[in-house]
């Protein structure tokens, strides 16, 4: 039994209990339902700007983009202006591609011992199939989730529902982000303990966002298609909160403030954990810095001031000596004026 | 020795961030100064009347699509058109002239909700409201 996702598993089990049985209490409801929310969201915003800022404020010395393609260099020689950027729309198309795509991780290749000691390497594209069904999965289901947050809904999420639930399946019409985000997240944990080596390195932190996102998913999906929630008393509430007018709606259910226990749970801990991959990728020098070493000259920034002494000031102070001793000088004492080597500092 | 107090490439950052918080705090902004009360679907005289939908109306509320679903599926595929509730009452399987019966206006009940919790249900691509129809 790994203690990793133990740990992990228990921690979830515990909130979901928490909120559940929690809920029921007096005042539970104001509880879980207004002041952790607002207070998640403020964790969550204030913890992401410090830790962006702390990021900001340390150096980068020099440039280490990784390059995956030529340098620009002779004209007749093709060089790779994505993958080994050098101006900042270069960069602009690659952050783009990685953010969006995640660019880097389909390039990701799985290391074998093949046939006894014969060494392989293969490109393992299913960590990147997954990941990002995992990332576009959330992203629509979180967009949808603005139809409890605004009064009009805006067209846009509107139709990304409409898209997401084209198949019409059953009633209330499936939604396929939903069960995307199910299955992604399910390959991405199975991954962890099935695959020996990346189980060995997998801690607590790494098994404890999924579970909670497992959490989040399959409790909003069991309220949807399975043990029903009033979803216009729902909004009343979602939107009492958004108005800052919150008061608590009676009769939602536990599993709603479970739900939304969770989410408060992944925001407050978001900025400590490494879900701050979110701020973090565009904050990479490894990605967001041109390759232009060569063009341009990058002064390291915490060089301390240096005392110079240039070549013509030090020929002006020995000059005399010098010429005395026989070395070559560049500029010769002009014969007739004798105060110009006096010159001392 | 890094001075811990500098900000690199401070513009970009401040503009990275700023939209963060821009996006966090949309559903508060966007919803400024405009007030959202929940609807309420209005019951017609004869719904009024009759108290009780075909089942319970906290049933009702959450679930009547799926009893909508069921009886589509009973009706089209076994053409059975009688429905027996819970209490042993017998419903005529259809939404047209039972549902919209009691609930005649379409825009005033359906749409209400609807609206408000952005649903489309396709009901509508074949049903029609007789109202509306004409």
């Amino acid at each position: 039994m790994n203690i990793s996702y133990m740990y992990s598993l228990i921690a979830v089990i515990v909130l979901f209990l928490l909120a559940y049985v929690g809920v029921n209490f007096p005042g539970g409801e104001v509880f879980f339902g207004i002041i952790i929310p607002y207070l998640a969201l403020i964790i969550f915003i204030l913890g992401f700007i410090n830790r962006v800022i702390d990021w900001a404020r340390s150096p980068v010395p020099f440039r280490i983009p990784t390059t995956c393609g030529q340098q620009k260099t002779l004209p007749w020689i093709k060089s790779a202006n994505i993958d080994n950027p050098t101006t900042t729309g270069g960069v602009v198309v690659r952050m783009i591609l990685e953010v969006v795509f995640l660019r880097s991780l389909f390039r990701n290749t799985k290391c074998e011992l093949k046939e006894g000691d014969k060494i392989s390497y293969e490109w393992e594209k299913w960590l990147w199939l997954f990941s990002l069904t995992f990332h576009w999965a959330f992203f629509t289901v979180l967009f949808r989730h603005l139809r409890l947050f605004t009064e009009p809904v805006p067209a846009c999420v509107e139709l990304l529902a409409k898209l997401d639930g084209f198949l019409q399946i059953g009633m209330p019409g499936l939604m396929l982000s939903g069960v995307a985000l199910l299955a992604a997240v399910t390959f991405l944990f199975l991954r962890r303990i099935l695959i020996p080596q990346v189980k060995y390195i997998s801690l607590g932190s790494d098994y404890f966002p999924l579970f909670l996102i497992f959490g989040i998913a399959f409790t909003g999906i069991l309220m949807r298609y399975f043990t029903k929630v009033d979803i216009v008393g729902v909004k009343e509430f979602t939107m009492s909160l958004v108005t800052l007018n919150p008061h608590v709606i009676k009769g939602i259910g536990g599993v709603f403030y479970v739900h939304l226990f969770f989410v408060s749970v992944l925001l407050a801990y978001f900025p400590f954990s490494k879900l701050m991959h979110l701020g973090g990728i565009f904050m990479s020098p490894t990605r967001n810095l041109a390759n232009n070493s060569r063009a341009k000259r990058h002064v390291n920034p915490w060089n301390y001031p240096v005392k110079i002494h240039t070549y013509d000031a030090y020929e002006d102070e020995f000059r005399e000596k010098m010429v005395e001793v026989g070395l070559p000088v560049e500029k010769m004492i002009a014969p007739e004026t004798p105060e110009e080597p006096e010159e001392k500092e | 020795m890094p001075n811990k107090k500098q900000m690199y490439d401070k513009g970009k950052v401040v503009i990275g961030l700023c939209i963060l918080v821009a996006l966090m705090t949309f559903p508060f902004w966007y919803n400024l100064g405009k007030a959202a009360p929940a609807p309420e679907p209005k019951l017609s005289e004869k719904a009024k009347a009759a108290k009780e939908c075909v089942m319970p109306k906290a049933y009702m509320t959450s679930g009547h699509m799926q009893l909508l679903n069921e009886w589509r599926d009973t009706v089209v595929r076994d053409a059975k058109r009688i429905y027996t509730n819970p209490s042993g009452k017998k419903f005529n399987m259809s939404l047209s002239n039972t549902c919209l019966d009691c609930h005649v206006e379409k825009a005033e009940f359906c749409d209400k909700c609807h609206n408000y919790a952005s649903v489309t249900p396709y009901c509508w691509d074949c049903h029609i409201d007789p109202k509306e129809a004409k």
